[in-house]
């Protein structure tokens, strides 16, 4: 599968990274001799194979709903760009 | 003093040759000493670390020591550690002070260890020769224009140069055990599961996994009696008893059974490498092993497996760097998008980029299945070969590496080619196996690693096989140049 300028763009957008303009072409080339590595995966039939998403194919581990952690929001705050009165600010999203 | 291993630093401080404070003091000043030829630490902590080795003397002098009580290590800078930066080698993470500790930190911290400092790594763990770090790259020990392996090159380097008798590292991909194999060290990644990843930055969950870097397969098992175990904070820890690792280091060999795939002496490997692989399993023979020639046929198909798998899993851990919670946030955002965007754009370095590009795209609509469910499914295959094989053979054998060290800035320009040092090592982290590398050769003055790999969790029967060989021979004796 080629890619070309505007699938990088796309996909940087997807990932939310901002690329600048005269990166895309090294990003492009890349991106393309990595693809055309896993597409060696193509050649083999995998059919009836079930996908291994965990080397012991362990199951979710549930544990009962208790409180066992106090509240460290000042701590796990100081940590962050900017706050104000324990709250993470960001630039505005609603006008 | 800088020669010693953890098991002789413990017999002297044990005896009172030497106290805790001392060699942390040594080894603190070797670090500020020596460290700018090979930029091995991101962050030394001397405070912290004179104020554990004062704590570990009072604790020795009680008589309540325990093997590690007092012996200063080197963590890999992704274990996050309470108080201090914990970087993961990234710019996004330069001013992020972790505000708890990582479960493995924890441990060390209750046997009363000392920590020097932070190593260096690649950026989040990606890369294979410690030259995608905001930090710099590291040089080997060995050569100075040489790289140490990666992505846990800093804390291999740092060993390697005697600026810690030891260290802590994360294997993906073959992160402990290649940088192992390029500066002569002894390294074990352990079963995925077997080590809580709890408070270590994620890179693919579904194949990190930390384990030690010691100059002997003893020091590897007396490092994991420290780490392994259950951890009810991580949701993928494997709740299973753990042996002592130093339990049977000693027992013999007879009747050993070693498999060696051929797929791993193809003609990818160096000559001179394969010789001196040779030569290690003639030796293993000598101490009365058997030897099997095997077959992983899906081997070569690691390599796309692995580079779909662990970017899509990238991917999606990596995007909690959004310049909200910590890490780096660009200047005078004008929305939340651009906030997002140049925050992330800003702060992580070409290879991670890349690697998030490559996981979205693979994860994105319509290509799921073409990309990460076909790697999935070869993952499968992958796990299965190695399955058969142990029914037959009781370890397995082979390269760490298909060369030795290669120099600064030789495979910067095609991630592919780099991509392709990971081939003997990648597998095994797709199959959720135990692996080591330890010294085994020599070619043109630069170490060569042998990789033993064995069934879920017998790292307890590879320390014994590994410590077995270093009685028998002096590799892992060698030390760089100049030391």
């Amino acid at each position: 599968m080629a890619l070309d300028r505007q699938d990088v763009e796309k996909i940087a957008h997807l990932a939310r990274i901002n690329i600048n303009q005269e990166d895309i072409n090294e990003y492009l080339g890349n991106l393309t001799s990595i693809l055309d590595l896993v597409d060696q995966m193509q050649r083999v039939d995998t059919q009836n194979i079930e996908p291994l998403s965990h080397p012991l194919d362990a199951i979710q581990r549930l544990r009962a709903d208790n409180i066992t952690e106090s509240n460290q929001r000042e701590q796990l705050q100081q940590v962050a760009p900017a706050v104000e009165e324990g709250l993470f600010l960001v630039p505005k999203v609603i006008d | 003093m800088f020669s010693k291993t953890i098991a002789q630093l413990a017999i002297g401080l044990n005896k009172g040759e030497f106290s805790s404070c001392e060699i942390t003091q040594s080894y603190l000043d070797r670090i500020s000493a020596q460290d700018g030829k090979y930029n091995s630490y991101i962050t030394v902590t001397p405070e912290q670390a004179m104020a554990q080795a004062k704590a570990a003397d009072a604790v020795i002098s009680a008589g309540n020591a325990s093997i590690m009580t007092g012996i200063p290590i080197a963590h890999k800078d992704i274990f996050c550690t309470k108080g201090t930066r914990t970087s993961a080698g990234s710019k996004m993470l330069d001013n992020f002070i972790a505000p708890y500790d990582a479960t493995l930190i924890e441990k060390f911290n209750a046997v009363n260890s000392v920590s020097l400092g932070k190593t260096n790594m690649d950026e989040f763990a990606m890369g294979s020769s410690n030259e995608n770090s905001y930090y710099g790259a590291v040089t080997n020990p060995w050569g100075e224009n040489r790289v140490p392996g990666g992505s846990s090159g800093g804390s291999a380097a740092a060993v390697a140069a005697q600026l810690a008798p030891a260290a802590t590292g994360t294997d993906t991909g073959g992160s402990i055990r290649q940088p192992c194999a390029l500066t002569n060290l002894s390294g074990i990644k352990p079963t995925y599961g077997r080590v809580s990843r709890f408070g270590m930055i994620a890179f693919a969950s579904s194949l990190d996994q930390a384990g030690p870097i010691a100059k002997t397969a003893e020091d590897a098992a007396i490092l994991l009696n420290v780490m392994a175990g259950f951890d009810h904070k991580d949701s993928t820890s494997a709740d299973k008893p753990v042996s002592d690792y130093c339990a049977s280091l000693n027992q013999p060999l007879a009747g050993l059974k070693i498999g060696l795939p051929k797929e791993f002496f193809s003609e990818d490997l160096n000559p001179q490498v394969a010789a001196q692989i040779q030569a290690a399993v003639k030796e293993y023979q000598s101490l009365g092993a058997q030897i099997k020639e095997i077959s992983l046929p899906n081997t070569a198909l690691s390599i796309p497996a692995y580079y779909i798998i662990a970017p899509a899993e990238a991917s999606s851990n990596l995007s909690r760097f959004d310049g909200v919670r910590y890490g780096y946030r660009c200047e005078s955002p004008v929305d939340l998008e651009d906030m997002y965007k140049r925050s992330r754009g800003e702060g992580f370095g070409s290879e991670v980029k890349r690697r998030i590009l490559v996981g979205t795209y693979a994860l994105s609509e319509g290509f799921y299945d073409a990309y990460y469910k076909k790697a999935q499914q070869i993952r499968r295959l992958i796990q299965q070969d190695y399955i058969k094989a142990l029914k037959e053979v009781d370890v397995i054998m082979g390269p760490t590496t298909p060369q030795p060290a290669f120099k600064i800035g030789e495979k910067t320009s095609d991630p592919v080619e780099m991509y392709m040092e990971d081939i003997y090592t990648l597998s095994l982290n797709l199959a959720g196996l135990p692996g080591m590398s330890i010294p085994c050769g020599m070619v043109d003055g630069l170490p060569v690693g042998l990789q033993i790999i064995g069934n879920y969790f017998a790292e307890e029967r590879l320390l014994n096989v590994a410590h077995m060989f270093q009685q028998a021979t002096d590799w892992h004796k060698n030390t760089a140049p100049g030391l």
